[in-house]
């Protein structure tokens, strides 16, 4: 019996010996010249491929490829530019949207791309019927605020209907003008499926499963979409997504032949997976790591930041001081963010005046901008009877943001400079998941560090996410001014007029407001081997890949 | 119920040493091992370390070039997002990722360490002596439940454990860390001290103290506790430098003290992890040192286990 | 030994029934929770109301467990939501990563500690002996975490021997049938993916080899020691049987029973090893699982695998004790 064993034992290293001399060739033909093939290290699996029910970044990564939206992004810019909609017309009160659809537009399943089949996207969010779809659309539920018929506490929708007037022209009717539109047509999870595909896979239902959902066949096998590559599988085991070329693209048709994104959590294993070849390219590489990777004679491509970290005032927190302006603004006076931003942001990252960055519509030059001045902030705080000011400020713990590379770096620095204004500091570290669950959901903090990424090009996304109602991670609930301000410059339909009204919002927001301090504008990286072209960088982070080659 | 072989193995290790404690006349034993101690190279290397480690730690104020805590302007002027200085005027080492002073950081981190090892090893001790004390003084039904209690927790693997245990707590600090590396000491030592008083219980010199009518408790107190210290002593030195590592496992693991202004090497070692192509010294000086210092009490707890183990004196 | 199997399975049903009761109320107190992972910036009370409703969190903590037991005992641990996979696929995949990384770890240390044990031994009090000892103490003196990042940068980035992290490369779009992927390359015949598997178990199995490997020579020095002052090998050696016979008939043998039982213990060490190994080597196992799962807060995941752990450990004890008894008749199953 032991020789038995020992034989087998001997087999199976023989084996191994063999696999790893590799005399063997596989059956799937191994198309090793990987010139065709580029895999991309992403730092989180991907939810789902129905991006209606997607939320995080590396999801939309991988769906933007295999889909479109109405409207789109000029290459590089977050400026908008024809999707699948060569144009788009509102009617005068901005309550019906005209797009003239692109022609010769085929879905990967063969189907046509019509005014119909956007019609039959634009019902489908709007008839969602189950409690776990209707949750799971999250984005549709920023833009719209709710359902034909709601299953949870949403709001009302705008949304009317979609009429197909012609095969290629589409218009969407909507209760009341919202500034939002038209750039929201642009949301990733607002991409145009395939009706045949949708009907035949069951798109819509999303199963509730204890804690999550199950979603259907049409989002982890059947994606269907118009966009240059197409789904072919995603191998769970090995956390890989694997494209490819779709033949019958409208538009420049895809260099690769093959597109993989494969998970890989940390930022580490990123870089050195790509320093060691396994992969070709990656997002996010932190900042500390920009200098080596150029170094070494990998391409950094450094995007224009859109995004903003902010610096959240509770002014309902335990630490009763910070209802009073004067003491807010002795908190910015005494941030030096311009010695945070040269020593610890990525190059490229500038100083925030506001909270948007300056590509958006109603940005102003002549907000306050609070310098670094510790004797004003000192000043401030005596002549609020706030010397003694003691705050707890609260931060998140292993978590990267693009617009926080380092959360804990960024405490230190900006809690020191608190300290040397004479302001005590409580450090209160958390997860990332109980840090939003502290600061969104209670009053026990005063101070906490937080930002966003921009979804769409309009400041509604910006000053509306934080400051169009009450917070309670700002203590917001009183300021009804504030609140009717950004209410009423959403609302005009001019875009000059528009831009005024926000721009007095900012300056207001600085001057008279102050519900937290603007801290920076942190761009963005995205990394790739030295060889490749054609990639471009995009500040929205929605890099197409169909441009992209092997040189 | 059994835990199986598994646990037993790690029982009997303890149990043997525990025995050595049931030799009469524990005193000449110690000598006697004393003896073959200070023969053992490796318990000099190991003992030098520890000594070495400990005078850091005790001076650290004479002997640390600057404030630990404080960044300094000219270190972080110095610096950027990807560039760290390694050495400035002053600053030998150079900077840490916050500008502040590496050098004093790595000595005065030996404190920080040194602390959080021993107030986890005298936690545990504390709790398992008293566990096991009144196990092996009571017996019965005490001794057994108590018995039962710590062979499940030796069955856990202990740094699984301490990994559950310090991810409980919501606010991550350098107490949490101390008692979770604690707990997983209680059961070793309560099985240890345990074990111990039984071996004693039949041995001669406490046969003959109750012959004479000592009390109880003046037995337990006066005879069967201070036998019992030289094996708790040789595990306390070995549950340091396992303090140590497993302090420094959850630091790297996120669950550590978060608030960095304290030096300590684990944390320091974790915090690196971001600026390992940057600068690899901000990772390698404190693992380096964490390797030596968790080394020193292994050779020399080893060292000492074997000159108190009986079967070495044949 | 029949009644001892059944004796010990329904020892191991009351402990996980009241292990998953206490992780349950333990993991549904924590703040944060799915809604919040889901909705990041964007978790408005209002939303993760909404969502708490979807997953029942507002029922009382009872009827979520009751829910909870009963679909578990139908094999559904729920959905993880940092991964959005069932728990169970999850689990089936990460699972046999960590046996196969445990694996090679533990064929390592047996295979070059059961050696260097046995070496020692027999130059006891030599320099050779002691520079087994010290290196073995040294071993356990050095982190994991730390000892795979040496190695990774090492012999992975620098060198480029081999592959950083992970388990498989991408670009290789291999077939799994088991997940075992050494062995999924073996069955399919796709060579190159069980070769690229294989590589990237190396350095990974290496780092958490160490500690064990460690051990096991110092048992089994111990052990060899032990047995070559019994009274049978001075039999034997009196008897004049030659060296080799006495060495491997005799001493070997007898000596490896403790060395088994080590190894058992190691098994336990290496899931906690295993823990650090795949975090530093983004190796997708149940230890990458589990620290991934507690920094997002991940419930279903967390219990599923901390319930897996007990189970695991369980039946390894049930093992090495039966095995034990197979060993040497000596031993009788208490």
């Amino acid at each position: 019996m032991q020789a038995r064993r020992l034989k087998a034992a001997v087999a199976v290293a023989a084996a191994v010996t063999l696999a790893v001399t590799g005399c063997a060739e596989s059956k799937r033909g191994g198309e090793k010249s990987a010139k065709s093939t580029l895999v991309f290290g992403a730092a989180g699996a991907p939810e789902t491929f129905d991006p209606t029910f997607a939320t995080d970044g590396e999801t939309f990564r991988v769906a933007r490829q295999m889909y479109e939206t109405l409207l789109d992004h000029k290459p590089g810019t977050a400026e908008l530019s024809p999707g699948l909609a060569e144009s788009w017309e509102p009617n005068d009160d901005g309550t019906a949207w005209t797009f003239k659809l692109r022609e010769n537009v085929k879905f990967h399943d063969g189907t046509d791309f019509n005014a119909e089949a956007v019609c039959f996207n634009y019902d489908r969010w709007h008839n969602l019927d189950t409690e776990a779809a209707q949750a799971q659309a999250i984005y549709y539920l920023d833009v719209f605020g709710g359902f034909k018929s709601n299953k949870g506490e949403y709001g009302e929708t705008p949304y009317v209907g979609c009429e197909a007037t012609d095969t290629h022209t589409a218009v969407i009717k909507l209760k009341e003008f919202q500034g939002k539109f038209p750039a929201a047509f642009s949301l990733t999870s607002l991409s145009i499926s395939s009706p045949t595909a949708m009907q035949k896979y069951d798109a819509d239902n999303v199963v509730q499963e204890g804690e999550t959902f199950a979603y259907p066949d049409y989002a982890t096998k059947h994606p269907t979409g118009t966009g240059p590559f197409k789904f072919v599988k995603y191998d769970e085991a090995n956390e890989t997504a694997t494209l490819e070329r779709f033949d019958g693209y409208w538009g420049g048709k895809a260099k690769l032949k093959k597109l993989l994104f494969k998970t890989i959590p940390d930022e580490n294993a990123r870089k050195q997976e790509l320093q060691a070849g396994t992969i070709d390219g990656y997002d996010l590489p932190s900042p500390a790591d920009y200098q080596t990777l150029k170094d070494e004679g990998f391409k950094l491509e450094i995007r224009d930041a859109f995004n903003v970290l902010y610096l959240g005032i509770n002014q309902r927190g335990p630490a009763k001081e910070l209802s009073d302006i004067r003491v807010r603004k002795a908190i910015a006076h005494a941030m030096n963010r311009e010695q945070l931003v040269k020593t610890k942001l990525p190059e490229g990252a500038s100083v925030a005046t506001q909270f948007m960055p300056d590509s958006v519509l109603g940005y102003a030059d002549d907000v306050e901008k609070y310098d670094y001045d510790l004797d004003k902030a000192k000043a401030l705080l005596k002549e609020a009877g706030a010397e003694n000011l003691k705050v707890k400020f609260y931060y998140p713990t292993e978590v990267t943001r693009p617009y926080m590379p380092n959360p804990k770096e960024i405490f230190q620095v900006l809690s020191d400079d608190l300290a040397k204004a004479g302001i005590e500091v409580e450090p209160v570290a958390k997860p990332w998941t109980e840090y939003l669950d502290a600061i969104s959901q209670t009053r026990k903090h005063d101070l906490h560090l937080l930002g966003w990424t921009g979804d769409f090009n309009d400041p509604i996304n910006w000053n509306g996410t934080f400051f169009g109602r009450g917070q309670k991670g700002f203590g917001t609930e009183g300021m009804k001014d504030m609140f009717a301000a950004i209410a009423k410059a959403d609302s005009i339909v001019d875009q000059a007029e528009k831009e005024s009204a926000w721009q007095e919002v900012n300056r207001r927001l600085l001057s008279e407001w102050l519900p937290a301090v603007p801290v920076s504008h942190s761009p963005p990286g995205i990394v790739v081997k030295g060889n490749i072209k054609g990639l471009v960088a995009s500040p929205l982070t929605a890099e197409k890949f169909n441009t992209v080659y092997f040189s | 119920m059994t835990l199986g072989a598994l646990t037993e193995r790690k029982q009997d290790r303890l149990d043997r040493l525990a025995a050595a404690s049931a030799e009469s006349g524990g005193a000449s034993l110690l000598m006697d091992a004393l003896r073959r101690l200070v023969r053992s190279p490796v318990a000099i290397v190991g003992g030098a370390i520890i000594a070495a480690f400990v005078l850091l730690a005790a001076f650290a104020p004479l002997l640390a070039p600057h404030d630990p805590g404080v960044r300094y302007d000219e270190l972080i002027d110095l610096g950027t997002a990807s560039h760290i200085p390694d050495h400035a005027p002053g600053f030998p080492l150079g900077a840490d990722n916050l500008g502040r002073d590496l050098l004093s950081r790595l000595i005065y981190g030996s404190r920080q360490t040194l602390f959080v090892g021993v107030a986890a090893t005298l936690m545990g001790l504390f709790v398992g002596v008293v566990l096991g004390g009144i196990a092996g003084a009571l017996g019965g039904w005490v001794d057994a439940v108590l018995m039962r209690l710590t062979d499940v927790m030796l069955a856990i693997p202990s740094l699984l454990l301490a990994i559950s245990l310090a991810a409980l707590a919501s606010r991550p600090n350098q107490w949490t860390v101390i008692i979770a590396v604690a707990t997983i000491a209680v059961p070793i030592f309560a099985r240890l001290l345990r074990g111990s008083m039984l071996a004693q219980r039949e041995s001669d010199h406490v046969l003959a103290a109750r012959a004479l009518g000592v009390r109880e408790h003046t037995i337990v107190l006066r005879h069967m506790l201070p036998n019992a210290m030289s094996p708790v002593l040789v595990q306390a030195t070995l549950t340091l430098a396992v303090a140590i590592l497993d302090a420094a496992a959850l630091s790297f693991l996120g669950l550590g003290d978060q608030d960095t202004h304290r030096a300590e090497w684990g944390l320091m070692l974790g915090e690196a992890q971001r600026y390992l192509d940057v600068r690899p010294g901000l990772a390698i000086y404190p693992a380096v040192a964490i390797v030596i210092v968790a080394l020193g009490f292994t050779l020399l707890g080893e060292s000492m286990r074997e000159a108190l183990d009986p079967k070495n004196r044949r | 030994m029949l009644r001892v199997v059944v004796r010990r399975l329904l020892q191991m049903v009351l402990t996980l029934f009241a292990l998953s009761v206490l992780m349950f109320a333990w993991l549904r107190n924590l703040p944060g929770g799915p809604a919040i992972a889901m909705l990041g910036e964007r978790a408005t009370p209002e939303r993760v109301a909404a969502l708490n409703h979807v997953f029942g969190y507002d029922q009382p903590v009872w009827v979520q467990y009751g829910r909870w037991l009963g679909r578990m005992l139908t094999g559904d641990f729920g959905t993880s939501t940092s991964s959005k996979m069932a728990v169970a696929r999850e689990l089936s995949q990460a699972f046999p990563g960590t046996i196969e990384l445990s694996f090679f770890a533990l064929a390592f240390a047996v295979a070059l500690g059961v050696p260097l044990g046995y070496i020692a031994a027999r130059y006891q009090g030599r320099p050779l002996d002691s520079g087994v000892i010290i290196g073995t103490l040294v071993g356990v003196s050095v982190p994991v975490f730390f000892l795979g990042y040496l190695l990774k940068a090492g012999v992975a980035v620098r060198l480029g021997w081999l592959p950083p992290s992970g388990r498989q490369s991408a670009a290789l779009d291999a077939t799994h049938v088991t997940n075992f992927f050494v062995l999924d390359g073996l069955l399919t015949r796709e060579w190159d993916a069980a070769a690229d598997a294989f590589m990237h178990l190396l350095l990974p199995a290496l780092a958490l080899g160490t500690i064990p490997l460690a051990v096991i020579v110092r048992i089994t020095r111990a052990s060899v020691l032990d047995v070559l002052n019994e009274d049978y090998v001075r039999t034997a050696e009196a008897k004049g049987l030659r060296r080799q016979t006495i060495r491997t008939r005799h001493v070997l043998r007898n000596a490896l029973l403790p060395v088994v039982t080590a190894i058992g213990l190691q098994i336990g060490l290496l899931l906690a090893g295993a823990v650090l190994t795949e975090t530093v080597f983004v190796f997708r196992g149940v230890g990458w699982l589990l620290a991934d799962g507690i920094q997002e807060r991940d419930y279903a995941r967390l219990q599923a695998i901390i319930l897996l752990a007990a189970v695991v450990y369980v039946f390894v004890n049930l093992i090495v004790d039966l095995s034990y008894a197979l060993i040497d008749p000596r031993v009788r199953v208490k």
